[in-house]
């Protein structure tokens, strides 16, 4: 099982079928070691599901899948014993202290007796908890719950880390934060695959991401790769009526831009390439900005994430 | 954190079918639990026998003076053991195992741990059978208190008990994990677990039953608890109880291969 220690993780064309839905369909996917992976899609691309795959929670009718060198499901316990899970329901024991909760993890990741104490400490600090530790977890802010369902992963110093939405729902300071958090680990070497539905939370962590929809991979690349790829470097966004958009839509794609519709406005992508006499024609209600992930996966799927 | 903090605790060796940590930190979860709860759980699973066993001593035991060649109060303080240890186990295997898969998401959490669904089983209920074997003395104490003579093999109770509560413990798992809704246990508990209370040779011996009954009563697992109570305190018959003990060992095993299964299927998609 030592062979494959320089991918973290690998899926070989995995499915996972609910009844009649395909949660995950036919995923091809490698996680070198000690990189940030984030898996970008919305809601029902297959990220949770892929997740539970990886800890054996959700066994795959087809494919193959291997963590940390163990094949999956057969030695999951094993891949589990090197992997901490931060999932995106919390899932705390409500009725017990922050302490309480990391020396039950503690014991159940086989951490020796002589060494709990200090990996509690250590996890407390982590999740900046260390004031907190005699709390009961119900006392406790979403935020710090959040903090808590980290270091509880980490509390064995796992050598892959799984963060399912880890920042879902929390207000911006504590996003921040998490990513601190999260960054940190990266920085230590530790594998990071983390599912996100956030553009912003992909782009500042990841240095790969795969974009999901429908269960499987449409684009995998570093951010800013696919972006420029995809979507070049600028954005022309026009705001107005339905009239309106539909003609910028229009003129756009006579000139040969790839254009998406973003609610009540009309994104026009690679702007920088944008022939002058159309830039004057549109330059009314426009607004000029960075291309990003968003740009790239609604050109790639026709879906928003968010 | 610092370098040397970034060493991976755990080894990679191979890990066994049931690793020792995987019980270990699913016993420590239940009784740090149990150290918040121990008051209000302590006081239902000891008060509620103990008033069957007022109730009954004192209401029927003026009536009737012996039993089974037993006085009453020996009769019943030995009988209701096993609903101490019915009562401890088989509601706790339900409603907590219950709570803590659908509504706590608890053994969502573990199972991303290196613990299996088997171990998360064992483990909970191995739990609940260490506290039916100290919750099943309560009676016979109180029986004590009215009468009922000390004797050695009293110390046998505790482990009768334990092996009772462990196979009543997995019963309460197996069914928290086949039915539909928490308002179902009404049904197990109603049509289910009161009949074998109530013909276990508890109250009443069970010979005064018709043959059809008292064949019925050796699938009754509570009736081998409480004639190896009533046995370990009054006197043993060794080759009679070597049957009851694997009579309650069948049912033991029999809950735990339905326990984990159904447990399996609910918790792994």
């Amino acid at each position: 099982m030592e062979g494959a220690a320089e991918l973290a993780i690998s899926l070989r064309g995995v499915t996972k079928r609910f009844g009649a839905i395909t949660a995950v369909d036919g995923l091809d996917l490698d996680v070198p070691a000690g990189i940030c992976m984030g898996l970008l899609g919305p809601n029902g691309a297959g990220k949770s599901t892929t997740m539970r795959l990886l800890t054996a929670q959700a066994i795959a009718d087809a494919g193959e899948i291997t963590v940390l060198g163990c094949p999956i499901p057969t030695h999951s316990k094993l891949a589990r014993a090197q992997m901490g899970v931060v999932p995106q329901q919390d899932n705390l024991d409500a009725e017990l202290t922050v302490r309480a909760n990391l020396e039950v993890f503690a014991r159940l990741y086989r951490v020796p007796r002589r060494e709990r104490e200090a990996v509690v400490e250590r996890a407390l600090r982590a999740a900046q908890l260390a004031g907190r530790a005699d709390t009961q977890v119900d006392k406790l802010s979403g935020g710090m719950r959040r903090r808590l369902l980290i270091g509880r992963g980490l509390v064995h110093q796992p050598r892959l880390v799984l963060l399912d939405e880890p920042t879902v729902g929390l207000d911006p300071q504590v996003r921040q934060e998490l990513w601190s958090l999260i960054d940190a680990l990266r920085a230590r070497g530790v594998t990071v695959l983390m599912s996100t539905h956030y553009i912003e939370e992909a782009e500042r962590l990841a240095d790969d991401v795969a974009m999901m929809s429908h269960g499987s991979v449409v684009a995998r690349d570093a951010p800013g790769k696919l972006i420029s790829e995809h979507a070049g470097e600028t954005v022309m966004e026009y705001f107005g009526p339905p009239d309106r958009l539909a003609e910028v839509e229009r003129l756009a794609r006579q000139a040969g831009m790839a254009t998406r519709r973003a609610g009540p406005s009309v994104s026009v992508l690679r702007a920088e390439q944008m022939p002058p006499s159309l830039l004057e024609r549109l330059q009314d209600s426009a607004a000029r900005r960075p291309a990003n992930l968003e740009d790239v996966f609604v050109t790639l799927t026709g879906e928003s994430v968010e | 954190m610092t370098a040397a903090d970034s060493r991976p605790v755990p080894s990679t060796r191979k890990l066994r079918w049931i690793e020792p940590s995987a019980l270990d930190g699913v016993l420590f979860h239940d009784l740090t639990i149990f150290r918040r709860y121990w008051a209000s759980t302590t006081f239902s699973s000891v008060v509620e026998p103990t008033i069957y066993l007022l109730a009954f001593g004192f209401g029927f035991g003026s009536l009737v003076a012996v039993v089974a060649g037993y006085s009453y109060i020996d009769f019943l303080g030995t009988g209701i053991v096993a609903t101490a240890v019915l009562f401890s186990s088989a509601f706790a295997g339900m409603f907590q195992t219950f709570i803590r898969r659908v509504y706590q998401k608890t053994y969502d959490a573990m199972l991303a741990a290196p613990v299996d669904t088997h171990e998360l089983v064992t483990g909970e209920a191995l739990w609940i059978g260490l506290r039916a074997g100290v919750f099943g003395c309560a009676p016979m104490l109180v029986a004590i208190g009215f009468g009922l003579d000390p004797s050695p093999g009293m110390l046998l109770v505790p482990l009768i008990g334990f092996l009772t509560g462990f196979g009543f413990g997995l019963f309460g798992i197996w069914m928290s994990a086949i039915v539909p809704g928490i308002d179902s246990f009404n049904y197990v508990i109603s049509a289910l677990l009161t009949p074998l209370f109530l013909v276990a040779g508890t109250f009443f011996p069970l010979d005064t039953l018709p043959d059809w009954a008292i064949v019925a009563s050796q699938f009754n697992p509570l009736y081998h608890c409480v004639e190896l109570v009533r046995h370990a305190v009054f006197g043993l018959r060794p080759l009679l109880d070597l049957w009851h003990v694997a009579a309650l060992s069948i049912f033991a095993g029999l809950m735990w291969l339905l326990g984990c299964r159904a447990m399996r299927r609910r918790l792994i998609d």
